[in-house]
């Protein structure tokens, strides 16, 4: 490869353009690796708790929003694909081409943000995170079938049941549906009950949903931070086609972001799909 | 030597003494921009070496301060609380800031390119972004500091350090956070650079041994940091939001935490140890003019050390409640890793069998090295051992077992680099009587600090605590002893090598007569190392039959006849002669 044809992208301190790509690929490549490692602390602990706690995380896990997952897992994967054409385009010196699948990608990922700050927002309506807002929001769905005040006779399983309900249907709910269940379903249990569902432990599992797919939307937003930079560039013309591999290593990067989400959505959204309550 | 040449049929005229650069990479831009953005390897080493030193210093002060309080039974000097705060404040300066990057960023940063021939590292804006994020941490440390310090240990372990530590945590787990991210940006770049930029001809079994001990560090720098960025991301969460997965209050367990803290910190005492290794198997061979003994053993078992070291964090765990077969299983692969190390040693040895060995000051401090790594090493046994680690766990013997490796070892190991390589990196020699004396003063200063540590430490001493039985006071004030000692044995450098920059005599490109393509550069280095790609014929070491990596015949070496002070043939004026280009040695 005759370098002085690309003087201008050749890097001064290597020798030849292939070692070079070479260079980069291995670079993202070894970044990826500590990736996964950085995630993999989180799927270990996770998986620790998920067998110490298996009913509280099924019931956590119940209570989230799958239908917003299962789109956002479409657009994530919609967009792998995308980024992948806007490879071959680079290659191919199709500049437009580049462009149009940068910013569809672009698009796909901030859509992907998008339905999850919904998400979040509606997690955040229903209090259903852990720390005070859950224990306020438990604390007084028990208080209201468990009065402390002694003078004030304790609701029977159907009573709170009925009581419920009514909530539920009312203009403005006193209570969260979650906690409501919570309740129920540990109406008159003991803690030492197998069947009981342990408050905190649900927390637990609400501060893995939090942690893990707050820190995978700080990567999506890096990624997107990637992809916009990209976009300039391709658009001032400063991806010839022999420099393509910076589009792969971004590729790279993304293809990593998209594939923790693959293990989040089973691990956080589905753990709880077969959840039915039974009182 | 010469008669070996001949046998060779190669010439007996080393290669002429490069001319001194003209400019070189110190005096090509004296602004303070050029050096703040600079990209080049050699000044970000620099850079480091700066910032490491400051926070050297730092940590020596809070060890300082902790030595000092232990004068007396009760404590003589602080308060409990600040004593919590200096010894906190001496491991997060000292390991993170210091021992971690020390000899990667500095020295790996500058040699690694110029050993396997490069013009830089494979991405040098990411070099001084690593910099720059390192600084960053260190900041974040230094205000946890000004606002009063943390009180938990290095370790950090929960849940005092997430509920009942009154202390400003999150800065400084912020800080150790942040200077990771460094940690994997430099152990990314070398390990880069060592796959794809090797000159022509320097094949992986020619690659110098402290290229393969940086390799080994990178690839535990890169896979077991961020594991502890993540579980000091859960830290900090649980600390700020009172939430988290190390809660036992929710259902959290605290050991989790230190299962996850110890994945990473225990590979990291390796991050600590390896460059150092490699630093010896250099500096032992220059030494006493012999290849190395045994080079693919010493080579494999860096990589060997890198992987056996993420089986065994739980050794950390004996006594926090694991379960009594993973103990079992722990303590011995435990076990497994004196293997590797042990076969470092004993090739070592080896090259020193029957060497022409002189005693400049980089070789006092790596014959140190492998003096005190042995104990260390063999002391770690003790307590990988089940039994003996119930006893001797939480106390000072354990104090004395890792500052045996990781000051006898890794800081001795740090001052030879320095000493080896300071010629090459400013162009000056140093005093060899004042540093060989300052090697002298460490070790003797070091064995004074912690050999009565272990006998403290072996009658039940804890670690971390400011009081102890009246009894053990003899020992302790022999230890703050020994302390001034090393303190005034480190503070020597400090003085001899600034003034060798000031008016030490000018180095030759090849002061120490030493194989590597690093000394094949003037020095300081021109800014781009090399004006051509050098080509490489040979093993690193080939100091039997005198030559360099290039094939071409060294320079007169150290002691070898002439006066022993290298700075002697500073500029001797070598024959110049056509360096035959197709010598092939050997393969
Ligand atoms: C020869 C192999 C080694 C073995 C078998 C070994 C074994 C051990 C064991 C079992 C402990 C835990 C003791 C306890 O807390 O009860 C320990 C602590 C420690 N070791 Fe080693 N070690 C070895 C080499 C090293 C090296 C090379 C370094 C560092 C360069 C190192 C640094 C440390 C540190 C820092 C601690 C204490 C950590 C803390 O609790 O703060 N060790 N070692
Ligand atoms: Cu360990």
């Amino acid at each position: 490869m005759a370098a002085s044809t690309h003087t201008s992208v050749l890097k001064h301190h290597f020798d030849r353009l292939d070692q070079q790509h070479a260079s980069e690929r291995l670079g993202m490549w070894m970044f990826l690796a500590t990736e996964v490692l950085f995630f993999s602390g989180l799927f270990g602990a996770y998986t620790v708790y998920r067998l110490y706690y298996p009913t509280e995380f099924e019931f956590a896990s119940s209570k989230l929003n799958r239908v917003i997952a299962t789109i956002n897992t479409l657009f994530l994967i919609t967009s792998s694909m995308t980024i992948t054409f806007g490879i071959r385009s680079a290659k191919l010196g199709d500049r437009s081409g580049l462009i149009r699948y940068l910013v569809l990608t672009l698009l796909l990922g901030t859509a992907f943000m998008v339905l999850k700050a919904f998400e979040y927002t509606a997690d955040y309506e229903e209090r259903y995170m852990p720390g005070t807002l859950f224990r306020s929001e438990y604390n007084a769905a028990f208080e209201a079938i468990f009065p402390t005040d002694p003078q004030q006779k304790p609701l029977s399983r159907e009573e709170a049941k009925l009581y419920f309900e009514k909530d539920a249907q009312s203009e403005h709910p006193k209570h969260q549906h979650w906690a409501a269940e919570l309740v129920l379903l540990n109406y008159r249990k003991s803690t030492a009950d197998p069947d009981y569902i342990d408050p905190g432990k649900v927390q637990l599992f609400l501060s893995f949903y939090y942690i893990m797919t707050g820190i995978h939307g700080i990567h999506i937003l890096a990624g997107l931070g990637c992809l916009i930079w990209l976009i300039i560039e391709a658009a001032r013309d400063a991806i010839p086609p022999e420099n393509y591999s910076t589009v792969e290593v971004v590729s790279l990067y993304w293809h990593l972001v998209d594939g923790i989400w693959l293990f989040l959505m089973p691990l956080l959204y589905l753990a709880g799909a077969g959840w039915v309550a039974t009182y | 030597m010469s008669a070996v040449l001949t046998r060779w049929g190669l010439s007996t005229t080393p290669p002429p003494e490069p001319p001194p650069a003209e400019p070189n990479y110190l005096n090509h831009n004296y602004s303070i921009w050029s050096w703040l953005f600079t990209t080049d390897h050699k000044r970000i080493g620099i850079l480091y070496l700066i910032s490491i030193t400051l926070f050297f210093v730092g940590g020596g002060i809070a060890a300082g301060v902790v030595r000092l309080n232990l004068l007396a039974p009760n404590g003589a000097i602080v308060t409990e609380d600040v004593y919590n705060r200096a010894f906190t404040a001496h491991g997060v300066l000292m390991l993170f800031f210091f021992l971690i990057p020390a000899v990667p960023a500095v020295f790996g940063n500058f040699f690694i390119p110029m050993m396997i021939g490069a013009k830089d590292l494979a991405f040098p804006k990411l070099n001084l972004a690593s910099w720059y994020v390192f600084m960053l941490g260190a900041a974040c440390a230094a205000w946890s500091v000004l606002v009063g310090g943390i009180d938990t240990g290095w370790t950090l372990y929960p849940p005092y350090s997430t509920r009942a530590s009154q202390a400003s945590v999150v800065p400084g787990v912020l800080g150790a956070f942040i200077a990771g991210f460094s940690s994997i940006m430099t152990g990314l770049n070398i390990m880069v650079t060592i796959h794809k930029m090797r000159a022509p001809g320097l094949t992986w079994n020619r690659l110098p041994l402290f290229v393969w001990a940086l390799y080994a560090t990178s690839l535990i720098q890169l896979l077991a940091t961020p594991v502890l960025g993540i579980t000091l991301v859960l830290l900090m969460v649980e600390r700020m939001w009172g939430v988290g997965i190390f809660d036992p209050s929710i259902g959290g367990d605290p050991v989790l935490f230190q299962h996850l803290f110890w994945f990473y910190s225990h590979p990291a005492v390796y991050i600590m140890i390896l460059p150092g290794m490699g630093v010896i198997s250099e500096v032992i061979t220059c030494f006493s003019r012999k290849n190395i003994f045994g080079y693919a053993a010493v080579a494999w078992s860096s990589v060997g050390i890198a992987v056996v070291g993420f089986l065994l964090w739980a050794h950390h765990m004996f006594v926090a409640g694991i379960s009594f077969y993973a103990a079992i299983l722990f303590s011995f692969l435990s076990m497994l890793v004196a293997v590797p190390s042990a076969i470092k040693v004993f090739n070592w040895t080896a090259t020193l069998y029957r060497g022409s060995i002189t005693f400049q000051a980089p070789m006092i401090f790596a014959l140190g090295f492998i003096f005190l790594f042995i104990i260390g090493g063999l002391t770690g046994l003790y307590l990988a051992t089940l039994g003996t680690d119930i006893h001797l766990h939480d106390t000072y013997f354990v104090v004395a077992h890792f500052h045996f490796v990781m000051v006898g070892g890794m800081v001795m190991a740090y001052f030879a680099a320095l000493h080896y390589w300071w010629p090459k990196m400013f162009g000056r020699m140093y005093s060899d009587w004042w540093s060989r004396l300052a090697a002298m003063i460490i070790i003797v200063g070091f064995f004074l600090t912690f050999i009565p540590q272990f006998i403290m430490g072996y009658h039940g001493m804890p670690r971390r605590y400011p009081n102890y039985p009246a009894n053990l006071q003899i020992l302790n004030v022999m230890s703050t002893a020994g302390g001034s000692i090393l303190g005034l044995g480190y503070l020597m450098p400090a003085i001899y090598l600034t003034l060798s920059l000031i008016n030490g005599p000018k180095a030759s490109s090849n002061p120490w007569s030493a194989t590597g393509l690093e000394w094949q550069t003037p020095s300081p280095p021109s800014i781009h190392n090399f004006e051509e790609t050098p080509i490489v014929v040979c093993g690193p070491y080939e100091y039997a039959i005198g030559v360099d990596q290039m094939g071409r015949p060294l320079p007169e070496g150290p002691g070898e006849g002439g006066p022993i002070d290298p700075a002697s043939h500073a500029g001797h004026p070598y024959p110049a002669g056509p360096v035959p280009k197709e010598t092939e040695v050997v393969g």
